[in-house]
């Protein structure tokens, strides 16, 4: 993994900053009402959870505006960052027509054509020959694609961002590395990094972990000049499927982020005032839903 | 002079990627002969790289962009390799996600001179079986005509089961309907061929048959013109090119059985692998094959 001095001057202003916390924070009271609602057998569907990891398309949404978005499984964090609509993804969860698939696609099928989001059936790794087909067929848009650590080894995917470099496609292409492909870690299933891999075709990538700063720094360094593939370091604080937890998380980008906002001379109060409000919304935004008939 | 079915693929591919934004896609498109000839040197024309699983995907992504692909699989055994993102994604999007991804699959089939385990399959009861696909095995130009236009119709994946052997095909293969025929065969993609074939033989025996084409596999198109000539003969075969066992043979037969109530067999390749050699070819049902099956049907049937 590349070093970086993250006191280094860039351009991820305080004002920007203040607003991926704020994504941050809306995923994260987000992921927690669907623990609470699947934790009483309200959701009975499985649930595909972004808590600890909400840092990445946070500041992703922020810095890049993709024409097509390609998500994995665990979804609900792009979701919502990149403005999908929440009441349709909440009644996806609870099965219901009036869903964002109508009910078909569940956690793991989220989607919202409106922002450009189509939704992943639930095979790692599927989505990335997918968008690379998208941006061969209408290449004057940008698209970005995003799974985890395992989908790097599905036998498709390195050949499909190849492919992507070979034609110069313009693909953002993130991974989610939690480490994890279910609980089984990656140095127990691998021993190579897919950012050396395609350094070695020649491909703009990094390695960095999910601190805002790096990924804002490393969008903005590839956005214009695609493909380009980012491997974010990043923590899942809960079971890869359901809402269990097994240890406490070894980082908590939230609440460092937190912390180096209020370094940076944000006033508590306005964050907690922050806080109160989303967290009021999503509670109303689910009761709502989960008493609709 | 009329159009081969070579020359009929390869115009309206032509008019596909020049004048509808289309693309066809595939590996090793411009190599030795353009695919039998039916590629036109164009634009639009996308080589991709020799990554079978991740090529259906690629090809199901510029689908979802719009662009109606034309993806070609130069033997049908690759299908097994290439379908993974067809089955599992082009197939189920629009009834999952309302998201379309029409790709025309065009999968050649051959047979014999030695094309094995992995050059001679025919793969077209595979996609029967997926949901989402339509599924036809056009021979002659008039047919490809007509699937094509239904490929344009519809917002649907394609299995298109093409056969090498009839790509110098010009006239349409025409349903036989005598009123004193004694069976009614029908004839699943390049064994229609054999089966025409088998019933000049038959009919010197004094046998005279009943054939019905049929073009389409799924949606399994069995219009009351074609039930009718069965429910006169009162017997029934259906002979394909890929293999019997739970395959398009068997599972028609079924289908006519079930509307019909009549007693109808399938006949199709057999259940064992491929070899090189020719004592281990396991083709088409020969016309020999087919002859004798006719015969046992009518001895039950009397």
């Amino acid at each position: 993994m590349e070093k970086y001095n993250l006191l280094e001057e860039d351009s991820f202003k305080k004002g920007k900053k203040i607003d991926v916390y704020k994504k941050m924070y809306e995923i994260r009271e987000f992921e927690k009402q669907v623990k609470k609602s699947f934790d009483v057998d309200a959701i009975k569907c499985p649930v595909y959870l972004s808590v600890g990891q909400e840092s990445i398309s946070a500041t992703i949404s922020e810095f890049f505006k993709p024409n097509y978005i390609f998500t994995q499984h665990r979804n609900h964090s792009m979701y919502i960052a990149f403005g999908g609509n929440k009441e349709k993804l909440i009644d996806e969860l609870l099965g219901r027509e009036t869903g964002c698939t109508g009910g078909r696609g569940g956690s793991p099928g989220a989607q919202d054509l409106n922002i450009g989001m189509i939704g992943h059936h639930g095979l790692i790794g599927e989505n990335v020959p997918l968008a690379v087909g998208a941006a061969l067929g209408a290449s004057e848009r940008k698209i970005l694609c995003v799974f985890g650590d395992g989908a790097l080894e599905e036998d498709y995917v390195f050949s499909s961002i190849a492919f992507a470099f070979t034609h110069k496609l313009p693909i953002l292409f993130i991974c989610e590395d939690n480490n994890l492909s279910i609980l089984t870690k990656k140095a127990e299933r691998r021993s190579w990094e897919m950012t050396d891999a395609l350094r070695g075709i020649g491909m703009s990538s990094a390695d960095i972990i999910d601190d805002p700063k790096l990924i804002a720094r490393k969008v903005n360094e590839f956005k214009n000049s695609l493909p380009a593939f980012i491997n974010c370091r990043t923590c899942r604080h809960l079971w890869h499927v359901g809402t269990g937890q097994d240890e406490t998380p070894r980082v908590d980008r939230l609440k460092e982020f937190k912390m180096e906002l209020l370094k940076d001379g944000v006033n508590l109060d306005e964050l907690t005032q922050i806080e109160e409000k989303i967290k009021l919304e999503e509670e109303k935004l689910w009761k709502k839903h989960l008493l609709k008939q | 002079m009329e159009k081969t079915l070579a020359e009929t693929i390869k115009e309206i591919t032509k008019t596909h990627l020049e004048l509808n934004n289309g693309l066809i896609l595939g590996q090793c498109l411009s190599a030795v002969g353009w695919v039998n000839n039916t590629v036109p040197n164009t634009k639009n024309i996308i080589e991709l790289s020799m990554t079978d699983v991740a090529g259906g995907g690629i090809v199901a992504g510029a689908a979802i962009a719009g662009r109606r692909p034309i993806f070609v699989v130069r033997f049908q055994d690759f299908m097994y390799l290439n379908s993974s993102m067809l089955v599992n994604y082009a197939a189920k999007a629009k009834e999952l996600f309302g998201v379309s991804a029409p790709v025309f699959i065009r999968a050649l089939a051959t047979e014999k001179k030695g094309t094995g385990p992995t050059h001679s399959g025919i793969m077209h009861s595979m996609f029967m079986h997926a949901p989402g696909f339509r599924v036809c095995s056009p021979m002659t130009p008039t047919e490809y005509k007509e699937i094509w236009e239904d490929f344009m119709a519809n917002n649907n994946p394609m299995f298109v089961s093409e056969h090498r052997h009839s790509f110098n095909q010009v006239d349409d293969i025409k349903d036989i309907v005598l009123p004193e025929s004694k069976i009614t065969i029908y004839g699943i993609g390049y064994a229609r061929f054999n089966v025409l074939k088998a019933i000049e033989i038959l009919n010197r025996e004094g046998i005279k048959c009943n054939f019905i084409n049929l073009l389409w596999l799924k949606p399994l198109k069995l219009t009351e013109r074609k039930i009718e000539s069965l429910t006169k003969t009162r017997i029934g075969l259906v002979v394909d090119s890929g293999f019997e066992i739970a395959g398009a043979s068997q599972s028609i037969a079924y289908e006519l059985m079930k509307k019909t109530k009549i007693y109808v067999e399938a006949l199709g390749a057999e259940d064992r692998s491929v070899g090189t050699a020719e004592r281990y070819e396991n083709t088409t049902p020969s016309v020999g094959k087919i002859v004798n099956k006719v015969r046992g049907l009518i001895k039950i049937k009397n």
